[in-house]
């Protein structure tokens, strides 16, 4: 077998191996019902209940919590990657359908289910029984000094006022834009703040203000007082399960069991439920259990199938990490299994790429500056522009990956090649070496330090890059990260970071030690001669 | 190693770079065994007419023979492997070991036993391949380095070389040391070689005829002592003047 064979035949298994991901083979007869979530507590929560709920009426569940934002989760469920996900008739209404507040009539429900299954084919089932509306909240202290009660309130003050805002609401338009405009409303200063930081933010002063759902259990942790949209901006945000239309067509079973939960639950029982996740940090799994053995839908707690949520505060990070060991492990190897695929396939690609241009000088320029406009693409909306191509899990992760992978490879690979000891180079092609020869022997060895320089930065933005993946399904460290962020658990966010950060350091290591293997002898002695002089 | 020194002939050679004529009707008829050497300034098309010899620079008219074959008629890379060269600045591969840059040439046209080869070239330049053959390019001296290349030039064993100013970029001592080693050379084997320099000096004393170049002609071809004797033009003679070999 030669070197050439066998790269192919690795390559090939690890495709397999990727192909694999994402598709749990179903029993013959029912398919896999793959139950996805936002990344917010609620949504989680709700989730669980469907998959809970599912499985106790006999239907085989996937869970893909998390899914990036309101455009991730929904590309995916008319892409057919996830069956269910719990949202909200005013975002479906504002977000999804684009409509805009004037034009939005009272029954938002019908619109919904009517636009929705014209032109997506997407069915929304009955409502849940609550809504979850925008709350923009504020300290008590401030309300109490300012006498706010109601927006309108809040408008008079604003200019004096810095507001920490989720990204996602300053952009929407049913979000800031609208209230904005609706309520005359100015701040002093707009912060863009995650989930997770956003309360943190108002409780220690930094901010004033902040966007909140009305069912948050944070908002009773912090005891904020929520402001009334006296002027009925907010179109209703009723909770309900969205459901794609594979599951539509073959699973009817599934249908009927998620209709269940429909008018069971309201808003005093779900910021009851949501304080128990973020607030008291019981595991989502528990929570969902115990509420649907409440509402007598199932007879007994369900399987605790997930590794979300939190667990009691009193240990030391440390028990904590150890406690988490085994799911820490497995997600920093399906972590590096991403990195490793994704940097492999762009050595592939890149290395003789690099090497290529550097016979078409012309295309040079043209052609990395290409690659690299593809690199200022923030890397989540290059995450998300994936999803509505491969859907979600592995592949569009793997895709992303590579495609950041491929800049720092081609540029140093080229730049290598072409700078390789110019002599040398003119050198060997007078006295009769073919261009392959001179490629082989001497300009390749000569760029070797480089083209492993350009490896190894790849590898370490992979390494960071590759927590984001998390967003799209895909796993790995950003698994905690992205669960952490969404229920404020900074000992979880930690849980998936820290090692990430390790991950990047020991990578970069070992490559810096191939690096050194690489480099011919002479040149390496070149290279601390170069550095003695500096110093 | 086929020791036979060929004969070379340039025949009204043309090479335009854009507006620019680097060669505008050159010839040198040169007989096997012997040393020519190129004098004018930069930009006079010295070392264009050299690369045009190992065709590194194609022609635009004209033709070159060695023995009396058109260059052109041969396979370009095994042309240049039967021709010995040295550069300027050496051009050693700075990642391969002296007796490896040796035996390039000898290994690239599969010779029997290239080291022994290599060991051979490095002892006609007064080198000693025990000693220096497993040290690395940037272990040796300027002078050192000089003299691997030319081995390496001599390893191809052809019997022709080009040196495109192989000694200017080395002090005035060391330059003079490697004149030496470059006429002891001559002694020990037949070598037709076409030598480019600044160096009048050098020139005279290193070739049998020296060739006066000046914007792409050829200003006069002599040997050294008609040279001195009889400048063909007002430029040669300056060109003499200034380099202070004028008796």
């Amino acid at each position: 077998m030669t070197n050439t064979h066998r790269l192919l035949a690795v390559t090939g298994a690890l495709l397999a191996g990727a192909a694999g991901i994402g598709d749990t083979q179903a029993p013959a007869g029912a398919r896999t019902v793959v139950v996805a979530s936002k990344p917010f507590g609620e949504s989680y929560l709700l989730a669980e209940m469907f998959a809970q709920l599912l499985e106790a009426r006999g239907v085989a569940v996937e869970r893909r919590p998390g899914l990036g934002a309101t455009e991730v989760a929904f590309a995916a469920l008319r892409a057919g990657a996830i069956d269910v996900y719990p949202e909200y008739t005013g975002t479906g209404l504002l977000v999804i359908l684009g409509a805009s507040r004037d034009t939005a009539s009272r029954d938002v429900f019908g619109t919904v289910q009517r636009e929705f299954m014209s032109r997506f084919g997407v069915r929304w089932l009955p409502p849940l029984g609550f809504e979850n509306t925008y709350a923009i909240a504020v300290r008590r202290e401030t309300a109490a000094e300012h006498g706010l009660r109601t927006l309108s309130d809040l408008a008079r003050i604003a200019p004096r006022l810095a507001a920490g805002l989720t990204p996602d609401f300053i952009g929407r338009p049913d979000g800031l834009p609208g209230l904005a405009a609706a309520y005359g409303l100015r701040f002093a200063e707009v912060r863009p703040l995650s989930q997770a930081l956003k309360y943190r933010a108002l409780a220690s002063g930094a901010v004033d203000v902040v966007d909140g759902y009305s069912t948050d259990g944070l908002i009773a942790r912090y005891d904020l007082v929520v402001l009334a949209d006296d002027r009925g901006f907010f179109p209703p945000y009723d909770a309900a399960a969205m459901v794609g239309a594979g599951v539509q067509r073959d699973n009817p079973r599934a249908i009927a069991a998620l209709s269940e939960l429909s008018g069971r639950l309201d808003e005093r029982l779900m910021r009851e439920l949501n304080a128990r996740v973020e607030v008291s940090g019981e595991p989502i799994p528990q929570v969902a259990a115990s509420a649907l053995r409440d509402l007598g839908l199932v007879d007994r707690a369900g399987e605790d199938t997930t590794s979300l949520g939190t667990t009691g505060g009193a240990t030391s990070f440390g028990e904590y990490m150890w406690s988490r060991r085994a799911s820490l492990l497995a997600q920093a190897l399906r972590h590096l299994w991403l990195v490793g695929l994704a940097l492999g396939a762009a050595i592939a690609v890149a290395v003789p790429l690099g090497l290529w241009l550097e016979h078409e000088r012309r295309a040079a320029e043209p052609v990395i500056r290409a690659i690299g406009a593809v690199q200022t693409i923030p890397s989540i909306a290059l995450l998300a522009f994936m999803v509505p191509l491969l859907g979600i899990g592995a592949w569009p992760a793997l895709v992303a990956l590579w495609i950041y992978a491929l800049f720092p490879i081609v540029r140093h690979t080229y730049s290598g090649v072409r700078d390789a000891d110019p002599d040398a180079v003119h050198a060997a092609r007078a006295l009769g070496m073919t261009p392959a020869q001179v490629l082989r022997h001497v300009r390749t060895p000569l760029a070797a330090p480089g083209i492993l320089a350009g490896i190894r930065t790849a590898a370490v933005i992979s390494v960071g890059t590759a927590t984001l993946a998390a967003f799209i399904g895909a796993g790995g460290l950003g698994e905690p990260i992205a669960t952490g962020l969404a229920l404020a658990d900074t000992r979880l966010i930690l849980s998936g970071a820290l090692p990430a950060a390790a991950l990047a350091l020991v990578v970069d290591g070992l490559l810096g030690l191939v690096e050194r293997a690489v480099t011919p002898a002479p040149l390496r002695h070149a290279a601390a001669r170069r550095a003695d002089e500096r110093r | 190693m086929s020791n036979a020194a060929p004969g070379l002939l340039v025949d009204q050679v043309r090479k335009r770079y854009g507006d620019v004529r680097a060669l505008d009707g050159v010839s040198i008829p040169l007989e096997a065994g012997t040393w020519l050497a190129l004098v004018g300034e930069s930009g006079a098309g010295k070392s264009t007419l050299v690369r045009c010899i190992n065709r590194l620079e194609e022609l635009d008219g004209g033709g070159i023979a060695i023995e009396g074959v058109d260059v052109r008629e041969r396979d370009v890379i095994e042309l240049r492997r039967s021709i010995g060269y040295v550069p300027q600045e050496g051009g050693l591969l700075p990642h391969w070991r002296v007796l490896a840059n040796v035996a390039l040439v000898p290994r690239l046209t599969n010779l029997s036993d290239p080291e022994a080869r290599a060991g051979e070239a490095l002892r006609l330049v007064g080198l000693d391949a025990k000693a220096l053959g497993r040290r690395w390019p940037h272990e040796l001296s300027g002078g050192q380095r000089q003299r691997v290349a030319l081995a390496r030039a001599l390893a191809a064993g052809q019997g022709l070389l080009l040196l495109d100013e192989p000694f200017g970029a080395l002090d005035a001592i060391t330059r003079s040391d490697l004149h030496r080693t470059v006429l002891q050379v001559r002694q020990d084997r037949p070598l037709t070689a076409v030598l480019v320099t600044h160096d009048v000096r050098e020139a005279l004393l290193l070739a049998d005829r020296v060739g006066v170049m000046r914007e792409g002609r050829l200003e006069q071809l002599a040997p050294p002592a008609a040279l001195l004797r009889a400048p063909a033009t007002a430029y040669v003679a300056r060109l003499l003047e200034r380099a202070e070999v004028v008796r």
